[in-house]
């Protein structure tokens, strides 16, 4: 083992049905280090995390400890806590009902002739808590507590198994700015005892505030290990998504002219428009004929921007101007009268209707846009549905097949037919093109520029940046659930919306 | 003739079907005379009608308990108690609040609007706890199944109220001129009432959308919560309706007996029809057939003369069959078994 070193992985392979989780990772975490473990959507992250505390079993490669001389493997995550390694999970689990005292010693509870020794337990909880700087009374249940309070209770918990290794999944993701401070106090204070503090996080910059190393992984292989101070942000970003940074400096995009576009043609404009812990308010504006890309990493505020707009989420500030008239949609159906349209990201569980057939998940829209009762003629449905079928070149056995049964590429260009049936002047598609295959990703894209060129104001959400770029005329870059930037024309280019989504230097 | 059989036996009502005229025919062989039918006095006679009028309130419990289960993936436990509720204010209602009456004190028309009424707000009150407010549909209509016979208990004082005036016996025996019984034509009409409400507007797809994925339906402009507490409304309207006809059949209101147990009845009859209990797609048809079924049970059971109290334990019997033909862990096991089969049968063949 590598001097001062309190955990090492070697050679890590695990295996998921088709799916290769974990090629020949390794990752080592030195004593009093707290060390950011980062990677997109797929990337392994939590596969590692679950391989390491027993969850998931691994195939090959070898864990090592500081103190054991041989290997271990842990079964169960029972078996990672005698080891020394204690995780907390983003979703804290606690039990709410329970006092901080009890949650912090369950299943340990301190006992006297058989029967638990309360006040012991709340003595010891209290020191523990005092020890710490943790502010709580230990005989309240914990459900009067804060998130950031039972984070750290969690945390505490943890600490006092006498945690060599400490993984936090996610755990700001429910924070605001004062809590995220409290927590990283926390977690220097356990960094300067020795304990290894491995960070999980999509937060750019909470790994630069409190890391001292960066390990990166993408599609299941060990990108490199980073001292944070000598990574520059954007190289990190560039890391992450699979981009050369230097190589792609030099490949220079011809993004399409600039048009200018009239006062008449705003379809879209949002001002200020937010909602506390959910997305800082942005200010918008989208033309007719415009394909607008939004990007930025994994829970950047992409996804909750759009959702803002639809009317998906409710706001609480700002306002939004459809058309120039102002709309204050209670419910998506508000504004599909306004004439806008949005493709979920989550396919499964917001866009198709499983169990209901090609035509129903078809004219399902345009029915609810009609009203209750004005039932489309069953003649009708089926001249849609067959109309959009050929048109999309939907492969389906017949009209009235479950959706369910068809590939995800098909589901989604139903899910956009349906759409598209509605006759929308905005089209909002959240990652339309993830999950199928090659030919139909490039249909789409061929679609959304077709469709901009007849009028429609389209946004378009993808993590593939290339295929943004392809067909988007302007891109608006998220970091940290707020909007940082807006390129387009010349300024598009791989370099520059790297450097923007990372910010900073 | 095997690709017949075979088109027959995939069809979705084919295995309710089966099961209703199964319980039937074991009449063949104990009592021939079962099918037989007659007239006397210009109105219908037999066992088969004694099954189509018996069963007519739960055929109409068992149309609002589908569209529950659909749209909700939950049941409305109340509806035995919305029965008794509507019928207590029926019954007081005409007797102008004494216990029992020879004369009508208001209109008979009042009487059954004031309880239709009723069964349908109380199916609003489990509307909004269960779209609105998010409850479980089980602890939200628990809440009626539990105060709703004591609603009607307070409505009669305790006692039975009785309406002793021969018209108001119409609607639980046969209308003047039909030679059907009166709950079957009721019942008849709020089947096909409810398929026309579902057929001609997007009601229907709503309510299976809503059931199957409450979250895209939202999302695509449906009122998710709405059609919810529609459906639930709906129910509730249904069982105020029958909540009459079992009141005309005693002429009276017995707050304690009118309903009992009739909520698990129509929950059975809407699983025996082959609708999921999970929600989403459903059939109106199948739960009828399921709900006949139960009662083609019940009456093929008093026709062996099997006392009424031990009924039950044979009923459960029945069920537990019925039940397992339709699972999907029977129609695995008949599939591997028929492919075992033609694996045996194409060896030998080989051979």
């Amino acid at each position: 083992m590598e001097k001062d070193s309190v955990l090492e992985m070697r050679h890590i392979y695990k295996t998921f049905p088709g799916v290769k989780a974990l090629q020949d990772v390794d990752f080592t975490l030195q004593k009093g280090e707290i060390h950011a473990l980062m990677g997109e959507n797929g990337a392994g992250k939590s596969t590692l995390i679950k391989v390491l505390t027993g969850v998931e079993e691994f195939e090959a490669g070898e864990i090592r400890m500081e103190g054991n001389e041989q290997p271990i493997i842990n079964r169960s995550p029972q078996e990672a806590q005698k080891h020394g390694i204690s995780t907390v999970y983003q979703e804290i689990n606690l039990c709410p009902n329970l006092t901080v005292a009890e949650n912090l010693f369950i299943g340990r509870e301190p006992r006297k002739g058989g029967m638990i020794d309360w006040k012991t337990m709340n003595k010891r909880a209290a020191d523990l808590l005092a020890d710490l700087d943790i502010f709580a009374d230990v005989t309240k249940t914990i459900d009067n507590y804060s998130i950031a309070i039972q984070q750290m209770i969690a945390i505490a918990r943890a600490v006092d198994m006498s945690a060599k290794v400490l993984i936090l999944d996610e755990p700001t993701s429910s924070l605001d700015d004062n809590e995220v401070e409290k927590l990283f106090r926390l977690m220097r204070r356990l960094k300067s005892e020795g304990t290894g503090i491995i960070f999980v996080t999509h937060f750019l910059e909470q790994v630069y505030e409190v890391c001292d190393k960066i390990t990166v992984l993408r599609n299941g292989r060990l990108i490199g290990r980073f001292t944070t101070a000598e990574l520059p942000r954007v190289q990190l970003v560039a890391k992450m998504m699979g981009k050369d940074f230097d190589d792609l400096a030099a490949i220079k995009q011809t993004g399409e002219k600039e048009a200018s576009y009239k006062e008449e043609d705003i379809v879209i404009k949002a001002v200020g428009l937010g909602r506390k812990g959910y997305i800082k308010p942005f200010d918008l504006v989208i033309h007719k004929g415009e394909v607008v890309g939004f990007t930025g990493l994994l829970g950047s505020g992409r996804s909750e921007t759009v959702r803002v707009l639809y009317g998906a989420e409710k706001t609480d500030e700002g306002e939004l101007f459809v058309k120039g008239k102002k709309l204050a949609a209670k419910h998506p159906i508000h504004s599909m009268y306004e004439g806008m349209a949005y493709l979920p990201e989550d396919r499964k569980n917001e866009g198709i209707i499983a169990d209901l057939s090609v035509r129903e998940n078809l004219i399902i829209a345009l029915q609810a846009k009609r009203g209750m009762f004005h039932l489309l003629s069953r003649k009708q449905q089926e001249e849609f549905t067959d109309k959009y079928i050929d048109m999309l070149q939907i492969k389906t056995a017949s009209r009235e097949t479950p959706i369910k049964s068809l590939s995800g590429g098909n589901q989604q260009k139903v899910i956009i037919g349906r759409w598209l049936l509605t006759n929308p002047d905005f089209l909002i598609l959240d990652e339309p093109t993830r999950g199928i295959d090659v030919g139909t990703k490039t249909e789409i894209q061929k679609l959304v520029v077709k469709l901009a060129q007849e009028g429609m104001a389209v946004v378009f959400i993808s993590s593939e940046i290339e295929e943004m770029l392809r067909t988007c005329g302007r891109m608006v870059v998220m970091r940290d659930g707020s909007k940082v930037g807006e390129l387009c024309g010349e300024e598009m280019s791989q370099s520059t919306i790297m450097s923007t989504i990372a910010g900073g230097q | 003739m095997n690709k017949t059989l075979k088109s027959i036996t995939s069809k979705r009502l084919f295995l309710p079907v089966f099961c209703l005229a199964l319980v039937l025919l074991i009449n063949l062989f104990t009592r021939p005379d079962f099918f037989s039918i007659e007239i006397r006095d210009g109105i219908l006679y037999g066992f088969l009608i004694d099954i189509i009028n018996r069963a007519s309130e739960l055929v109409i419990l068992a149309v609002g308990m589908t569209l529950v289960v659909s749209a909700s993936a939950g049941t409305d436990i109340s509806v035995g108690a919305i029965m008794a509720v509507s019928a207590a204010v029926c019954c007081n209602v005409l007797t102008g609040g004494e216990r029992a009456a020879t004369a009508y004190s208001n209109p008979l028309i009042l009487g059954f609007l004031a309880a239709v009424l009723v069964g349908t707000v109380i199916g609003c009150f489990n509307g909004v706890l269960v779209a609105k407010l998010n409850i479980q549909p089980m602890v939200a209509t628990l809440i009626m199944f539990t105060a709703g016979r004591g609603i009607a208990q307070l409505i009669t004082d305790g006692q039975i109220t009785y309406v002793r005036v021969e018209s108001y016996k119409t609607l639980g025996s046969s209308f003047p001129g039909f030679p059907v019984p009166a709950p079957f034509i009721v019942s008849l009409v709020v089947v096909l009432l409810t398929a026309v409400l579902l057929k001609k507007t997007a009601l229907g797809m709503y309510i299976q959308s809503v059931g199957i994925n409450k979250k895209a339906s939202s999302l695509t402009g449906i009122k998710a919560v709405l059609i919810i507490f529609l459906t639930y409304a709906y129910c509730g309207f249904c069982s105020g309706l029958s909540g009459l006809i079992a009141s005309s059949r005693i002429y009276s209101a017995d707050a304690n007996n009118i309903g009992l147990n009739m909520e698990l009845d129509a929950i059975l009859a809407v699983a025996i029809g082959g609708n999921s209990l999970g929600g989403g797609r459903f059939s109106i048809a199948g739960s009828v057939i399921g709900a006949y079924t139960i009662q083609a049970l019940t009456t093929t059971l008093y026709a062996m003369h099997v006392s009424s109290d031990q009924i039950p334990v044979y009923k459960a019997v029945v069920v537990v069959v019925i039940v397992t033909l339709q699972s999907p862990g029977f129609a695995r096991w008949r599939k591997a078994l028929a492919q075992k089969k033609a694996g045996r049968v194409t060896g030998k063949e080989a051979a």
